[in-house]
């Protein structure tokens, strides 16, 4: 007898590929990472293999602009009607193909983030439609990504499906119901046999030996390091360095500030209220009516950026809101890599566990 | 494409009414609101609730009424931002959206059995005359209550009427200072610190109360501390620029707490150490 997890693995060929998306297009809109110039992907929608690039690295947005998109109307208003506000439609079901474990690890995060109560329901309402097909990294993207250390090179769950490419074939897990459906409504699988399961071990295997920690600190030490950091150096070289852009916010795949804003039409009497991304980076975030501003220097606020990915998070949801996805590091103008400040922040810290 | 509707949005809003403005200075208005249906609002001194004009946009103010009084409430506000400025231009009659209320009031049942020295700075008073009107509509069950007031010149003196009733009143001491004044005012000239040890109290049954703009805290604190109440019963009221009130957007955040939601009451001793509180 085999492992009882048998059943949960089917294998998709290569040439199988092809006829599995355009399928999988026809049950429900489907986006994929699809390339757009230099290094550069995006997430899009697709109907046909030939238009998504694999391998890929990040895309330059996570998915994460499907659950909570970078313009979300809240509130459509008449008030020629006296004060009156309707529901609001939102994009139906769809399917997102492709998405690494970095991204997994963000969806899971905002999912925490968008449950605390008073929950959101424009947030979870969308999660509740969208179906995921994961897609492993066999190899590190590029030299940004620091999903070793925050425990994200391999599959956690997050995912309905998962691909992981082995040469002619990608093993598919399925993780959920939904996911199941997707094999009996494309047609196109076969159960996985022992020695598919013996590739993807070895697999597996494998990037033990690829992905090792990319920054000099054992993780479990990350929280303690930085409850000792706040006033640490480190930061006053960002202060320098930041140009208080935003990108390294606009593209983190668990960032959700966001600002509330209200469109009148021509008609001076209709409108929406729409929520879109904001940015802690910026220079008014933290200022109030009064003029008083909270977070007024560049290193205030690049500070509370990274505690907030490996300090408030941890606290509260016990992870991490860094996926290691290195998109910060990428967009950053200014050339602040993330895995830097983390060697800056252990050579700084003196003596301590998270020395080794 | 198949469409989602969502139709229970935490951004959906009440209706409610304005049925009385009063100009308290060039500044400062208060409003009187009912709620559509006449339904209370059924907040806790302190709490705060999100102003909602459509097309123009929401903004955070505190309720400035006691929770006793069940058919309206009010609200005093300054017109700075566009949302306020233009609520200024409302009157009785027309109509404006409410979210809320949210965040943590006043520790009130904690208040009960002790004394109160309350002090409140310019535009401070609105979240505290809530906790100032509950304090007396239920007086037998607080201890002492002082009152401590201070704003620039007699000029922004908001609620002077209500003043004068709290003064009369046995059960209360008051006192108001300004920063600067011209001849006809006849009351201390100075600042509200200056008030503080001059208050006579017991510290072990004390809560030092303290709104006011976000400069005036570390002065006054000080003498709070000089009077030996402990850091755990001195209570202060942050302000915040807030968008969703439900911790989420970000940007009351201090350092790991929301003041929408973990606040915006805190304790002194729990955020005394924190780099973007004061």
């Amino acid at each position: 007898m085999g492992p009882v997890h048998d059943i949960q693995y089917y294998l998709l060929k290569k040439r199988a590929f092809s006829g599995f998306i355009s399928r999988l297009a026809k049950v429900q809109p489907l986006a994929a990472p699809v390339r757009r110039g230099e290094k550069n992907y995006a997430f899009e929608l697709v109907t046909s293999a030939n238009e998504i690039s694999l391998p890929y690295i990040p895309t330059i947005l996570p998915p994460k602009k499907y659950f909570f998109p970078q313009r979300e109307v809240l509130l459509e208003f008449d008030t020629r009607r006296g004060l009156h506000a309707g529901p609001v439609g939102v994009a139906g079901p769809m399917t997102i193909f492709g998405v690494h474990t970095c991204d997994l690890a963000g969806i899971q995060c905002l999912n925490m983030v968008f449950s605390v109560r008073p929950r959101d329901h424009n947030y979870l309402i969308r999660k509740r439609k969208i179906t995921i097909i994961g897609l492993e990294c066999n190899d590190y993207c590029d030299e940004h990504a620091n999903c070793a250390l925050v425990n994200a090179s391999l599959p956690s769950g997050g995912y309905d499906l998962f691909f992981t490419d082995l040469g002619d074939y990608f093993i598919v897990h399925v993780n959920t119901q939904a996911g199941d459906d997707i094999i009996d409504a494309v047609k196109q699988f076969q159960p996985a046999k022992e020695a598919n399961l013996q590739d993807l071990a070895a697999l597996r295997e494998r990037k033990r030996v690829v992905f090792r920690n990319e920054v000099a600190l054992d993780q479990r030490f990350l929280p303690a390091l930085f409850d000792i950091s706040f006033d640490g150096p480190v930061w006053k070289d960002l202060d320098e360095r930041c140009l208080a852009c935003g990108n390294c916010t606009q593209v983190c795949p668990t960032c959700y500030c966001f600002d509330i804003r209200d469109e009148l039409n021509l008609d001076m009497a209709t409108g929406v209220r729409y929520r879109v991304w904001d940015s802690c980076q910026t220079e008014p975030f933290a200022k109030v009516a009064g003029g008083e501003n909270f977070r007024k220097s560049r290193l205030a606020r690049q500070r509370h950026r990274y505690y907030r990915k490996f300090s408030y998070p941890f606290a509260k949801f016990f992870r991490f809101f860094c996926t290691g996805c290195g998109r910060c590091s990428r967009a950053c103008m200014a050339g602040i890599k993330l895995k830097e400040t983390l060697t800056s922040l252990i050579s700084q810290g003196g003596e301590g566990p998270w020395k080794r | 494409m198949e469409k989602i509707v969502i139709s229970e949005s935490n951004y959906q809003i009440r209706k409610a009414r304005i049925v009385r403005t009063k100009k308290l200075t060039p500044l400062e208005t208060l409003f009187e609101i009912v709620l559509d249906g006449d339904r209370s609002l059924d907040h806790e001194p302190g709490q705060f609730i999100m102003v909602s004009l459509f097309g123009i946009g929401e903004a955070p103010i505190s309720v400035a009424s006691s929770p006793t009084m069940r058919d309206s409430f009010e609200i005093c506000v300054r017109a700075v931002g566009r949302v306020t400025k233009a609520l200024h231009a409302l009157d009785a009659g027309d109509e404006i959206g409410i979210r809320g209320p949210y965040g943590k009031g006043f520790p009130i049942r904690i208040f009960e059995g002790n004394d109160l020295l309350i002090v409140a700075g310019g535009l401070g008073i609105a979240p505290l005359r809530s906790l100032i009107q509950y304090v007396l509509d239920n007086r037998r069950d607080f201890g002492k209550a002082h009152l401590l007031l201070g704003c620039k010149t007699p000029q922004d003196i908001l609620f002077a009427d209500e003043l004068d009733q709290w003064r009369r009143r046995m059960d209360v001491q008051s006192e108001y200072i300004v920063d600067r004044a011209e001849q006809d005012w006849t009351g201390p000239v100075g600042l509200i610190t200056t008030l503080i040890p001059g208050v006579h109290l017991e510290p072990e049954r004390t809560f030092g109360v303290v709104v006011g703009p976000p400069v005036m805290y570390k002065f006054v604190i000080k003498e709070l501390l000089a009077k030996n109440i402990p850091e755990h019963q001195i209570i202060l009221s942050f302000e915040r620029h807030m968008k969703c009130g439900m911790g989420k957007c970000g940007r009351c955040q201090i350092q790991n707490i929301y003041t929408c939601q973990d606040g915006p009451v805190f304790r002194y001793s729990a955020v005394k150490h924190m780099s973007e509180a004061f």
